[in-house]
């Protein structure tokens, strides 16, 4: 055997052995170090005849480098194994419960009124907002229901013991119809009583002194009002079957309007949408007349009285509308299947969570209405 | 509105099944509430005959009878009644049958060990009446073995309506006939037909002087027309008509006084009998005097006042006009001279008085939506041709005083605003012949006289009203809106916008929504200085004041939340405080409030114990929803006076500018906690002022120009020694302030007191990023700024740790 072929049984197999990196590092010095078996055979080339070293260089520098390579593979293997030794006693239990992130939610009036906000846009209908504490002519005069006005007094109204600095009595909005009167009002008074179109909706809170389990004092409801030329009751009719049709999210469903009397509208209906009986359960839509259909009210609306037209001060003649106003408890509770309105002001986090709605779940056309 | 079905067929010729006519009820705008048909509850009952009654074997008080009810085997029925004897013919319910006054079903159960099969019934026990003292005693000629509900003749099905406020004509069955004969329903017979069996319905002169009456007030009282009836007898009114009462809840009284309730049902004529000899001279409708008193009807006595109508004589008042009689006029047995009142008394007068004396009555329900000012003549003779008829008597001529408001009333229409207003296209000669059906006048240029039974009726809307609802509104085609011409615009406002933001951002933050009620009790409001509204008629003491502030509604909410095992409470609410304006008008003012209870994080593995909310959990709420409401959160200062409710060491507010508070957060006052029963663990509460945060300015889709910097930010470390009084916000913004070219964020990342600090003062280590522009920083920038933060600490007495 060589000198060559010794020290390469020599250091291959001790390398392969190695059992941890300093041992690995002692025979990297024996080997390759300065002082090593292997550098010092290297050193023997520079005495060569040039002859020889062309047929001993290669084999040297071979050795060297099958050496090398084998410390490097080995250095590998032992690092791994080290990484792996130190990683398994890093293992936790990850079925332990993580830190958590409290879930907040939005109220279902909210969601409901922002799906409204949604469908309406749609139809190019903007929000309006009025006070919620009003004064009994925007609630009731300019309204069509003058201070002996039956209807007047059928409206459960709560009110202040002080007049306004026009001696208005003040109260609490009965229902959403004022923000019509002050929009109009705006309208008139901006144009110089030209006027322009109008479509807007008004949800938002109103009051009534009532409470059983359908009736709370404190109640929401949205209003809409339309105001152009030549807008009739096939106009109405359309655009309650829209929106209805979009918020329940349903095409098979059928509105009934009923002649009925509000002060503020001329005609007047109220709509009753068909429900049918899906799967046990009581649903919008379907066949009213199938076995246990039938119909809800859910709206009242009309077309608005030329009186309200001209006190609000725009020109009856030029312009007519609709208006109808609408539930928004209910309507909630109709979709999302609550059946104890009082629940919804109850602040029970049981139910808020139940019921209520992702931070995310924002209504839009594209993604769907009813989040 | 009550009334059954045979009674509307007195006025109407129809075929029509119950089914078509309640149908079409509710679509001619008569909305349906119900129908119930009496004789459904009887019917299973028998009339049937005792055909011996003995003694009970162990029981004084009861007997042992054997009724034959038309079956092949007679029941033993044992019977408390004390009227029970053999013969006797009365109503029979078999085992199984339900009574519904007693709402129990029958069974066979023994009684003192005396077996008993049925019941034999009192008027109670069937709901036609009160008496209970005995069993029915039917006459003796009563077939035995058919069905009750067939003997009596309860076989007409009760239809309720409701009617509304602007149909005074439907409050009588005739007006409801003539609708639904307006909509193909059968057809109106003639009044005179219908009151043939009276005599017919046109005016009658009696003989004798007329009757002293007359009107001293006019405006409340136009018209008072009265007859006299002189030798009538006052018993009991027929059959037909008590039980056409009854049917509609009405109770019979006398006949005088039936007559004058089923002329009201039936015609909406309410009407008014008194006893002559009651009266002391002339019958007057004026004013009440201050402090007159009058007993009604209703047995309660009401102290009147001079806006309101009565009708009296020289002594008392014996009516309060148009609304409910006088006790002491009223006919009773003994009454043999009657004067029938038949008067026409003002909407809005009738409106107040009601609304004052807080007193309704069927009356008033009439005359308040506005009677037929045309039909008071034949009121009358209506009336005083069913005294004659049931009461016997001479009638006396008719005094007739003053003048009811008949002007004709006449509205110019055209067809065509059919469809432009009712979506409706109809030909006219349609809509001509139901305005006829209904009692309109239709001339031919379209003037069309509106009948006097139709006060609601004002302008073109109401006539296209009518014929769309006789058509039905079926009929109208849905036509799509027109669409606004260009791109869509954003249709809500920046107010809505922000509302929809801070609300979304909340409940991703993990705070739960709620909606509370906008009025609380005056003890909720009291630490918030009380509410400027505070509700004259509230529904409860809970719920008299409108809010000022959130924290009330949002602490009561938390605190039911607690009693029901709740943990850790997140709760917001996005609403309205409610002020007064100078002008007495509402200010209402948009608000957010946050309220944190109970655990912060609930006791785990990692940490062990739960943890308690902080001010500053609280503050981390307010800083990200004013930042998602778009306030700029970087120009905010922290200032106190977050108010009286707040921990006065553990609160603040922040501004824009000393005045301008956009939110106040912080630790609840402990005593205002326990005011709403939190006793122990901190509360936390904020409110976010929506309305004072100013409206970024829209300057379009475009941004301010930005490229990231080329160079990389550098950062420096400093600790500072300082006043434990200095505020850690405050010696922060004064660092910013150093240099504020470079200088562009100074956070503080320890802060210590005690050991290896003086007595007196803290340690707060600060490191300030700075950022180079257009060349890095040279050593000598870097000691030139840090120079200058040196310098700017000191300003609050802040001195570089050696």
């Amino acid at each position: 055997m060589s000198e060559l072929e010794a020290l390469r049984a020599k250091y291959l197999p001790q390398i392969e052995a190695a059992g941890d990196l300093e041992g690995l590092d002692a025979l990297r010095v024996a080997a390759l170090g300065k002082q090593g078996e292997i550098s010092a055979l290297l050193k023997t080339l520079g005495k060569m005849t040039p002859e020889q070293r062309q047929s001993e260089g290669p084999k040297i520098n071979g050795l060297r480098e099958d050496v090398a390579a084998a410390i490097a593979a080995r250095k590998d293997a032992l690092e791994a194994a080290a990484l792996n030794a130190k990683l398994a006693g890093e293992a936790l239990d990850l079925t332990l419960p993580p830190t958590e992130s409290p879930l907040g939610s939005v109220h279902p009036v909210a969601q409901v009124m922002d799906e409204l906000a949604e469908i309406f846009a749609d139809l190019g209908f903007s929000v309006a907002t009025g006070p919620e504490i009003e004064d009994g002519w925007h609630n009731f005069t300019a309204l069509n229901m003058p201070e002996s006005h039956p209807a007047r007094a059928m409206h459960d109204t709560f009110y202040f013991p002080d007049a306004n600095a026009a001696g208005e009595e003040m109260l609490l909005r009965t229902h959403t119809s004022p923000v019509q009167i002050r929009t109009m009002m705006e309208v008139a008074k901006r144009t110089g009583r030209v006027g322009e179109p109008i479509h807007i909706i008004a949800p938002g809170r109103t009051y009534r002194s009532d409470s059983d389990a359908t009736h709370t004092p404190m109640f929401h409801q949205v209003e809409g009002l339309v105001i152009d030329r030549n807008i009739h009751m096939g106009h109405l009719k359309w655009t309650l079957e829209t929106f209805v049709r979009a918020f329940f999210e349903r095409d098979d469903i059928v509105l009934r309007l009923r002649p009925s009397y509000f002060p503020f509208t001329e005609p007047s209906a109220e709509v009753d949408v068909g429900f049918s009986v899906e799967n046990g359960k009581r649903v919008i839509g379907g066949d009213p007349l199938s076995e246990n259909g039938g119909w809800m009210e859910i709206l009242g609306s009309g077309m608005v009285n030329r009186r309200v037209i001209e006190h609000c001060g725009l020109d009856p003649d030029v312009w007519q509308g609709f208006a109808f106003g609408c539930g928004i408890d209910r309507l909630a509770m109709l979709k999302y299947g609550m059946d104890d309105l009082r629940a919804f002001f109850d602040g029970d986090l049981r139910w808020i969570r139940h019921y209520g709605f992702g931070a995310l779940d924002v209504p839009t056309l594209s993604g769907g209405v009813g989040a | 509105m009550k009334f059954t079905l045979g009674w509307l067929k007195e006025h109407l010729e129809t075929d029509a099944s119950l089914q078509e006519i309640t149908d079409k009820l509710t679509a001619i705008g008569l909305e349906l509430e119900g129908v119930e048909n009496p004789a459904d509850a009887l019917r299973p009952f028998k009339v049937a005959k005792v055909l011996s009654a003995g003694p009970h074997p162990n029981a004084d008080k009861l007997q042992l009878l054997s009724v034959n009810d038309g079956s092949d085997k007679p029941w033993q029925v044992v019977c408390g009644a004390p009227n029970a004897r053999a013969g006797m013919i009365g109503v029979f319910g078999p085992p199984g049958t339900y009574i519904p006054g007693s709402d129990f079903t029958l069974k066979p159960a023994k009684i003192r060990d005396v077996e008993s099969f049925g019941m034999m019934c009192s008027a109670r026990e069937l709901e036609l009446g009160e008496d209970h003292d005995g069993i029915m005693d039917l006459p003796a000629d009563a077939p035995v073995g058919t069905s009750f509900a067939d003997y009596i003749g309860a076989d007409d099905p009760v239809i309720d309506i409701s009617v509304t406020p602007n149909r005074q004509d439907c409050m009588g069955v005739r007006g409801i006939a003539r609708d639904l004969a307006a909509a193909g329903i059968g057809k109106l017979k003639a009044l005179n037909d219908v009151y043939a069996p009276a005599g017919g319905a046109e005016p009658l002169e009696g003989e004798g002087a007329a009757p002293d009456v007359r009107t001293d007030d006019p405006a409340g009282c136009p018209a008072f027309y009265a007859q006299s009836v002189s030798g009538v007898t006052n018993g009991t009114s027929p059959d037909w008509m008590q039980r056409r009462l009854k049917a509609v809840g009405q109770k019979p009284i006398s006949t005088l006084v039936d007559i004058t309730n089923f002329v009201m049902i039936d015609l909406g004529r309410p009407l008014h009998v008194y006893d002559r000899a009651k009266l002391a001279g002339p019958l007057v409708a004026r004013k009440a005097k201050p402090g007159e008193e009058v007993l009604a009807l209703n047995g309660k006595t009401y102290v009147l006042d001079e806006t309101l109508t009565v009708i009296a004589d020289d002594q008392s008042v014996h009516d309060i006009g148009g609304i409910m009689g006088g006790e002491h006029s009223g006919a009773s047995e003994s009454t043999r001279d009657v004067l029938i009142e038949c008067a026409y008394f003002d909407p809005e007068h009738i409106a107040r008085t009601g609304q004052k004396l807080m007193l309704t009555s069927d009356a008033r329900q009439r005359f308040e939506r506005g009677v037929d000012p045309e039909f008071l003549d034949h009121g009358l003779a209506i009336a005083t041709r069913l005294v004659l008829a049931h009461c016997g008597g001479k009638a006396s001529a008719v005094t007739r005083a003053g003048h009811p408001p008949m002007d004709a009333r006449t509205v110019k229409y055209d067809p065509a605003f059919c469809a432009a207003l009712g979506g409706m296209d109809v030909k006219h000669d349609t809509q001509c012949a139901i305005l006829e059906r209904l009692g309109f006048i239709v001339a031919d240029d379209w003037t069309i006289t509106i009948p006097t039974w139709r006060r609601d009726i004002i302008g073109t809307a109401d006539i296209v009203e009518e014929v769309v609802r006789i058509i039905g509104l079926d009929a109208i085609k849905s036509v799509p809106l027109p669409r606004a011409a260009g791109v869509a615009k954003p249709t809500a406002s920046a107010a809505q916008r922000q509302e929809r933001k801070v609300r979304r951002m909340a409940a991703s933050r993990g705070l739960n929504e709620a909606v509370n009620w906008s009025f609380i009790s005056e003890k909720e409001a009291a630490p918030f200085n009380g509410g400027d509204w505070v509700l004259a008629n509230p529904i409860s003491e809970d719920l008299k004041v409108m809010r000022p502030s959130l924290l009330p509604g949002l602490l009561s909410a938390a605190k039911r939340n607690v009693d029901r095992g709740a943990d850790s409470i997140r709760l917001f609410e996005v609403g309205r405080r409610y002020f007064r304006a100078p002008d007495g008008t509402s200010d209402e003012r948009a608000t957010l409030g946050i309220l944190l209870a109970g655990n912060a994080r609930s006791r785990d593995w990692q940490s062990g114990k739960a943890q308690d909310f902080s001010p500053y959990d609280v503050k981390a709420e307010v800083l990200a929803l004013l930042e998602a409401a778009g306030a700029p959160v970087a120009k905010l200062m922290d200032f106190g006076e977050a108010g009286a409710h707040y921990h006065p060491g553990q609160s603040g507010t922040l501004r824009l500018g000393p005045k301008k508070i956009l939110a106040a957060y912080g630790t609840l006052h402990p005593s205002t906690a326990r005011a709403f029963g939190f006793k122990k663990a901190p509360v936390m509460a904020a409110e976010i002022y929506l309305d004072a945060i100013p409206e970024k300015r829209a300057n379009g889709h475009m941004r301010e120009a930005y490229a990231p910097p080329p160079l990389q930010a550098v950062t420096r470390d400093f600790a500072f020694l300082v006043d434990e009084k200095v505020a850690a916000g405050d010696l922060l913004r004064t660092i910013k302030g150093a240099d504020k070219k470079h200088l562009v964020d100074a956070r503080l990342f320890d802060m210590f007191a005690g050991e290896g600090v003086p007595e007196g003062q803290k340690s707060i280590a600060v490191e300030v990023t700075l950022q180079p522009l257009d060349k890095s920083f040279t050593d000598d920038d870097l000691k030139a700024i840090s120079d200058a933060v040196v310098k700017a600490a000191a300003k609050q007495g802040a001195e570089l740790r050696g």
